[in-house]
């Protein structure tokens, strides 16, 4: 990292192998995947079914919401267990306006009101389903309701400088209540069973494989987008300040920086990432429900991360959609054992793999390419010093002064 | 009730949408019927039949055998003349019924009471007790009661046990003719009541005379002084019982007195009642508060104590409880019956060194790679639960497991309000208290306690004055883990034992710890209790759901005022 | 502490890297491997396979587990009997591991990537609704056990639990009787999800259209899992206490049951006193409780393993040999399986193909002998005609059947008792060809089309 500050932008951006190998495969992706299955012919062994499609890009939308916890965990040592909140929040708000466009095509055939409101005897529309019909208005919220609960909540928690566990334990709180708001019939979101059956998005068919490849493509940008965005704030200026942060907050305060600002900002911004994916994951899998606040799904995220390997961005990625092909593999191949698989897997990883999947294929390729080629070595070691500065080696034993070993 | 008039008799069938079979009226009242059986009962008995039952009028064995009649109305008018002989030798035959106990002999049609001795069923003459052989369950049938008939056996058994030897009947007795409500039943409490000297059961009496006699007399004074020992006795019965002359009064006229003495003493009744009200909130709080307490002390040592953020804690909760159904499983299988009771004496110190065991290789297998780095021991535990959970279902399936109370924790305590304190709940409160307070002298009494605390405030020291910082490690983990399984066998008790015991109670259990104090056993204790207790003041104002999650949103202000709990720890280790 | 650093770290490592490998080339080849098996076994008609979408693992894992393995048995006695139109039938079993979006991808990968003629799954409402899209979307077709609010008739649906009017109106029916205790107060206690509270407002409907007050009704509401039911239980006593014979009505879901007759159990409620009719406790639940002090409370199915028919002595019989286990009881969910199954097995023998159309129309009026020995008929709602039994819990954690309709009831797949639902029709047949139509889509004498 002493080096960043002197390498131009652009060059921050695209400077790590990581990154630029996961751009790539994005792009190709978002090109081949529409061609695989639009003008393929379904018979030929190159055909990418429907089915796939959306798998894909429901496993992108978990890369976009691993992206933003490793933004915050990663880079500012806040391990926040309430993305999935964030997560199904911008869900939530793609699913009220996707149940608009339904109109009177629902069950009972109310122009306005969705199914469960019928039923729940509401005779006019809760006021906060007002505004969106629109897609604009739509889309706003999808930022603004995930990022203004960060920036409130944030600014509460970070200002009376809850840290450490204490975050993760009152995050973890704050998707426990929301869980058990939205089960809540009364709160009109449909309860247990949320929100399902949609139908339109932006006048297109959501059940037709060609939006559904249009959903891809946008998951697949989306995720290049947020990764380029992350990328830049990590390599900026602010993004060392939050790594001082993470490192050692009480310096980065003396210092004379406001930790508590550069904490907000970063959360809510990664509030807002999670949102997103949240937004796209919905459409894909055509439901949205209240377990999606389960405390096991934050955890799962932060799990992800930890996988793909913490502190290095394209790693969360990587984390996000191998830990979730992974599931959707065993569930089926050993429906009565996969739980085993996940589990030795998860504690394998923290054991064993501490900067993840990504921190294994950089030391194996950074070995290799070391005796094929001495002349890289250079780039490739100050790829490796990065990542090993990014995510630190497991400190030897507690500190003598903590309580031990926090 | 407009649709139990119409429905009454012959009219059974129109307007139900489908074809009924069995039963010939459908809607039908029932209470007149059971008065009339009760008070025949308990007309009999006062009226002279205390002398000797002339042998001819007792019941006879036909009397009995039609009780195994096919059709419930028949079985119904076998009860009523049973009990309308006021005998004493049918109260065996109806608490047989009423248990399960009576069969019918496939080979004669003969009812007899049968108990199960191993694998053949023993049998009994239903009237003269005496044992009349043994036989295979396969040659005789249960004689099935249902509910309506139930009732009905215990309102004929409070009339012939109104005179009881058994307080206790004779409290379901006064309890039953207060229900009753009839000017005929007034001269059969009087001599009851004379006769009295339990001065719980002569209160209970005292309730049900005034009853009687507030409705079906007239005369000013009487109702009066009914309505006043009425409103001594608050309980929601007689809360409802003197709305009902208010609402009555209003359709046929009252005096103005007694309008003004019901009031009165339905406003102490309330008032009362009221009281107790919070009194038991305060009890199911408490109760909540230890089970919580129960749950998040084992935490409380592993994550306050240690740091570790034990994602798997719920999982040896599971493992104490399922140690507890293994412990009752040998119980049933291998030692005679009476011996069942004790098998919680043999599972609580069982789930504690089979969870604190768990533990311990956790501690040497995961945890102590990991110290440093708290946030990822989160990972590494939940992975392992997640292990742990298939594990059990792998090995036991994944229904619900069943574990019996013992006697001692079966019933509860009622009291005359209709607050009902349940004995499982306060041995859990009990339970609770213990554990916490064995763990506080362990820690601050024992050799231990000395070096895990010397561990915890500073590793190095305590490491180079000789303690084997590793050990301790591992048994602090133990002690942990084992405390948890103590709490699986509290939950054992009150909740399924299933494979998904443990993710119910872990994010509670972690706001406990962190919203008492990490670190901290007091805090724990506190925070346990104060946080049941808020709960249960919410629910009855806002719902269960709603009041739980005020209580989220209370801890989560909370812990932005105070960042470290309740009672933080102070000094510069905290901050790290 | 640390013994991660130096030597051992580089080895480990390389150990997990090679695992990586090794596992992600087993993935890719088994993935492709399928591929292959699946296109072999379109091309010489192999087995017919038929997909069990159950959850294995997860909350719902303790119900939905038996029924995994009722449909496995049932698919094994089929093939020891000369298999399905001279081929072998095959189980494809997924975990969808109590997560509702995963129920609809795997729904998906059942009917796309794995090609199977017919699914058996789902258990709650909300698994149901998420599916629902995916099957309509690419004509598949599901068979649904259990009992639940109706409200719905999918064209690829075939619902073998009862709806509200077959178990929730006769129960209550039966506890108005003088038989069961004539109350006259009623508790409505349920989970708050789609199920209880659609349950609950047919029920209220009902109870109004008996002349029952309103504040003669006592409706409350839980979160999934409730686990502390002191505050509820002595409310539903003190609601009790006021004179009139009061029953309560549970639609509490799953793990909420145990702790809730615990507490019930322990605070003495005696059925004779305030009896308790449950919709959603089969011997399945009552395996985790000490039945002795629940003795008299009830419950409302179309089948309980007491049944005394040969029917059923023989299915019960394999049952055990099958699952060797003597804990694992028969429910009513397992017998709607049992009979959508067989049913499916007529269907497709009838129309000589498992083509999913063919199939749904040779479903209409098919009958099959239901394990109480009725003649259960398939409706062209969709629905079963069933019969309803309330039973009483025994100490031994089985049901003693106090209470039968005489024969099956034809389900109302939308109930007359809400307003908004009473002018829907489902018919899947000519005219009406819909699930929830005012009117005919086709007018009868003119040739549509």
């Amino acid at each position: 990292m002493m080096t960043a500050s002197h390498r131009p932008m652009l060059f921050a951006i695209f400077g790590d192998r990581g990154g630029q190998i996961l751009l790539g495969l994005l792009l190709l992706a978002a090109i081949l995947v529409p061609i695989l299955n639009q003008m393929v012919p379904p018979d030929s062994p190159l055909y990418l079914n429907a089915y796939r499609v959306s798998l894909f890009g429901k496993y992108l939308c978990f890369a976009l919401v691993a992206l933003s916890v490793d933004l915050v965990w990663g880079f500012c040592g806040l391990l926040s267990l309430g993305h999935a909140a964030f997560f199904s929040l911008g869900g939530y708000c793609m699913a009220i306006h996707m149940m608009r466009q339904i109109g009177e095509r629902g069950v009972y055939g109310h122009p306005i009101l969705m199914d469960s409101h019928v039923f729940l005897n509401w005779n006019e529309l809760p006021w906060f389903w007002y505004g969106f019909d629109s897609f604009v208005f739509t889309f706003a919220m999808v930022l603004l309701v995930p990022g203004i609960l960060a920036l409130v909540f944030g600014w509460l928690a970070f200002r009376s400088r809850v840290t450490g566990v204490y975050l993760s334990i009152i995050t973890l709180a704050m998707t426990f209540s929301f869980m058990l708001a939205f089960f809540r019939n009364n709160m009109g979101f449909g309860g247990n069973n949320g929100m399902t059956d949609f139908m339109d998005l932006l006048n297109f068919n959501v059940r037709a494989d060609a939006t559904r490849c249009g959903l891809f493509v946008a998951s697949a940008m989306a995720v290049g987008m947020a990764y380029i965005l992350c990328r830049v704030i990590v390599a900026s200026k602010l993004g060392r300040v939050l790594i001082t942060i993470r490192d050692s907050e009480s310096r980065a305060r003396f210092l004379g920086y406001r930790v508590e600002y550069f904490k907000v900002f970063v959360f809510t911004l990664s509030a807002m990432l999670a949102g997103i994916a949240g937004a796209l994951y919905v459409p894909q899998v055509g439901i949205i429900n209240p377990s999606e606040f389960h405390v096991a799904k934050s955890i799962e995220i932060v799990i992800w991360v930890a996988v793909g390997g913490r502190g290095t961005l394209y790693g969360a990625v990587l984390g996000g959609i191998f830990v979730n092909y992974f599931k959707t593999f065993f569930t089926t191949w050993a429906p009565d054992y996969w739980l085993y698989a996940l589990g030795v897997m998860f504690v394998g990883v923290t054991l064993f793999m501490p900067q993840g999947i990504v921190g294994v294929l950089s030391k194996f390729f950074g070995k290799k390419k070391a005796e094929a080629d001495k002349d890289a070595d250079k780039d490739v070691g100050g790829d490796t010093a990065e990542v090993t500065a990014e995510s630190p080696e497991p400190a030897p034993g507690p500190a003598p002064e903590s309580g031990g070993g926090r | 009730m407009s649709w139990i008039g119409p429905r009454r008799g012959g009219d059974s069938a129109a307007g139900i949408p489908y074809p009924v079979k069995v039963v010939a009226g459908v809607f039908s009242t029932h209470l007149p019927k059971f008065s009339a059986v009760f008070l025949a009962a308990l007309l009999v008995i006062f009226s002279g039949a205390l002398a000797v039952a002339d042998e001819s009028a007792g019941p006879s064995e036909s009397m009995v055998n039609s009780l195994a009649a096919k059709k419930f109305g028949d079985k119904r008018a076998a009860i009523e003349a049973l009990a309308a002989l006021g005998d004493e030798r049918v109260i065996p035959v109806f608490e047989a019924m009423v248990d399960g106990n009576l069969w019918l002999r496939k080979s004669d049609g003969k009812v007899v009471i049968a108990q199960a001795q191993g694998s053949v069923y023993v049998l009994q003459d239903p009237l003269t007790l005496a044992e009349i052989g043994q036989v295979e369950k396969s040659e005789i049938k249960s004689v099935r009661a249902n509910n309506k008939l139930r009732r009905m056996i215990r309102q004929a058994l409070g009339g012939l046990t109104l005179m009881s030897a058994d307080p206790a009947r004779r409290v379901v007795a006064a309890d039953a003719v207060f229900r009753a409500q009839s000017a005929d039943a007034i001269p059969a409490l009087e001599t009851a009541l004379e006769r009295e000297n339990d001065s719980s059961v002569a209160s209970r009496m005292e309730r049900a005379l005034a009853a009687n006699r507030l409705m079906t007399t007239d005369d000013i004074e009487v109702r009066l002084t009914a309505i006043k020992t009425l409103g001594g006795h608050a309980d929601p019965e007689v809360q409802a019982l003197l709305a009902s002359v208010l609402v009555k009064g209003e359709t046929e006229g009252l005096d103005e007195s007694i309008v003004a003495a019901v009031n009165e003493a339905l406003e102490s009744v309330e008032q009362k009642l009221f009281l107790w009200g919070l009194v038991g909130d305060l009890f199911f709080g408490v109760s909540l508060g230890s089970v919580l307490l129960l749950c998040a002390v084992g935490l409380a040592i592993t994550f306050g104590v240690m740091g570790v953020i034990n994602m798997a804690h719920g999982e040896l909760m599971m493992i104490g409880a399922y140690t507890t159904f293994i412990i009752q499983e040998i119980f049933r299988a291998y030692l005679p019956e009476g011996a069942f009771d004790y098998s919680m004496l043999i599972a609580v110190p069982a789930a504690f060194l089979i969870s604190g065991v768990f533990g311990i290789a956790i501690e040497r297998g995961i945890i102590r790679w990991l110290y440093g780095r708290p946030l990822e021991t989160l990972l590494a535990t939940w992975g392992l639960s997640l292990i742990l959970q298939q594990m059990v279902r792998t090995i036991w399936g994944p229904t619900n497991q069943r574990v019996s109370p013992p006697s001692f924790m079966s019933g509860a305590m009622e009291f005359a309000s209709g607050l009902t304190l349940t004995y499982n709940r306060i041995w859990i409160i009990v339970f609770s208290l213990t554990v916490l307070a064995l763990i506080g002298v362990l820690l601050r009494k024992t050799t231990f306690g000395l070096r895990m605390r010397a561990v915890t405030q500073n590793r190095r020291m305590a490491s180079s004055m000789g303690i084997r910082t590793g050990a301790i490690d591992a048994l602090t983990f133990g002690l942990g883990a084992g405390v948890a399984g103590l709490g699986g066998v509290a939950l054992s008790q009150i909740d399924n034992v299933s494979p998904n015991l443990g993710q119910t109670y872990i994010v509670d259990s972690f706001l406990v710890v962190v919203f008492g104090g990490v670190g901290n056993l007091w805090g724990t204790l506190v925070g346990a209790f104060t946080l049941g207790v808020i709960n249960k003041f919410l629910e009855p104002l806002a719902g269960a759901v709603l009041g739980k999650i005020f209580v989220l949103i209370f801890i989560i202000i909370f812990i932005q005022r105070r960042p470290r709990g309740l009672f933080a720890l102070k000094g510069r280790f905290v901050e790290s | 502490m640390s013994l991660l650093g130096g030597t051992m770290k580089k080895s480990s490592y390389a150990m997990a890297l090679a695992g990586f490998a090794a596992a992600s080339v087993a993935c890719g080849g088994i993935a492709q491997a399928q591929t292959f098996y699946n296109q072999g076994r379109m091309n010489d008609g192999g087995p017919i396979l038929v997909g069990i979408n159950h959850s294995l693992s997860g909350t719902m894992a303790i119900s939905e587990t038996t029924l995994k393995d009722v449909v496995v048995m049932m698919i094994e006695d089929l093939n020891n009997s000369g298999g399905l139109l001279g081929r072998k039938v095959e189980a494809v079993v997924v975990d969808p591991a109590s997560d509702w979006p995963l129920f609809a991808e795997k729904a998906r990968e059942l009917i796309v990537a794995k090609e199977v003629d017919v699914t058996f799954g789902n258990w709650t409402s909300v698994s149901r609704k998420s599916v629902l899209p995916v099957y309509e979307e690419l004509n598949g077709l599901l068979f649904y056990p259990v009992q639940y609010e109706a409200e719905e008739c999918s064209r690829n649906v075939f619902y073998t639990g009862a709806a509200p009017n077959q178990q929730a109106i006769p129960g209550v029916d039966y506890l108005a009787s003088e038989e069961g205790g004539g109350a006259e107060r009623w508790v409505l206690l349920g989970t708050d999800y789609v199920y209880p509270r659609t349950t609950n407002k047919v029920l209220r409907a009902y109870l109004y259209s008996k002349g029952v007050a309103e504040e003669d009704i006592y409706e409350e509401y839980t979160p999934f899992g409730h686990s502390d039911w002191q505050t509820i239980v002595t409310t539903v006593k003190d609601f009790a206490a006021q004179g009139k014979p009061t029953a309560v009505v549970s639609t509490i879901n799953g793990d909420a049951n145990v702790p809730f007759y615990k507490e019930l159990g322990n605070q003495g409620i005696a059925a004779e006193d305030i009896p308790v009719i449950a919709y959603s406790v089969g011997e399945e639940e009552l395996a985790g409780l000490d039945t002795g002090p629940l003795v008299g409370h009830l419950a409302a199915w179309n089948y309980f393993q007491s049944v005394d028919t040969p029917i059923n002595a023989k299915f019960v019989k394999r049952w055990y040999d099958f699952i060797d286990d003597p804990k694992r009881v028969t429910n009513d969910p397992m017998e709607a399986h049992y009979i959508g199954f067989n049913m499916w097995v007529q269907a497709v023998r009838q129309a000589g193909t498992t083509d999913v159309d063919a199939v749904r129309q040779a479903m209409y009026g098919q009958t099959v002998t239901g394990l109480t020995g009725y003649e259960i008929m398939m409706d062209t709602n969709h629905h079963l005609h069933k019969p309803v039994l309330v039973g009483e819990v025994q100490e031994d954690g089985q049901f003693e059947i106090v209470w039968q309709t005489e024969g099956p009831i034809r389900a109302d797949a939308w109930s007359p008792y809400i307003p908004e639902s009473a002018k829907l029709t489902a018919d899947w047949t000519y005219p009406w060809v819909c699930g929830n139509c005012e009117e005919p889509r086709f007018t009868p004498g003119q040739n549509p089309i």
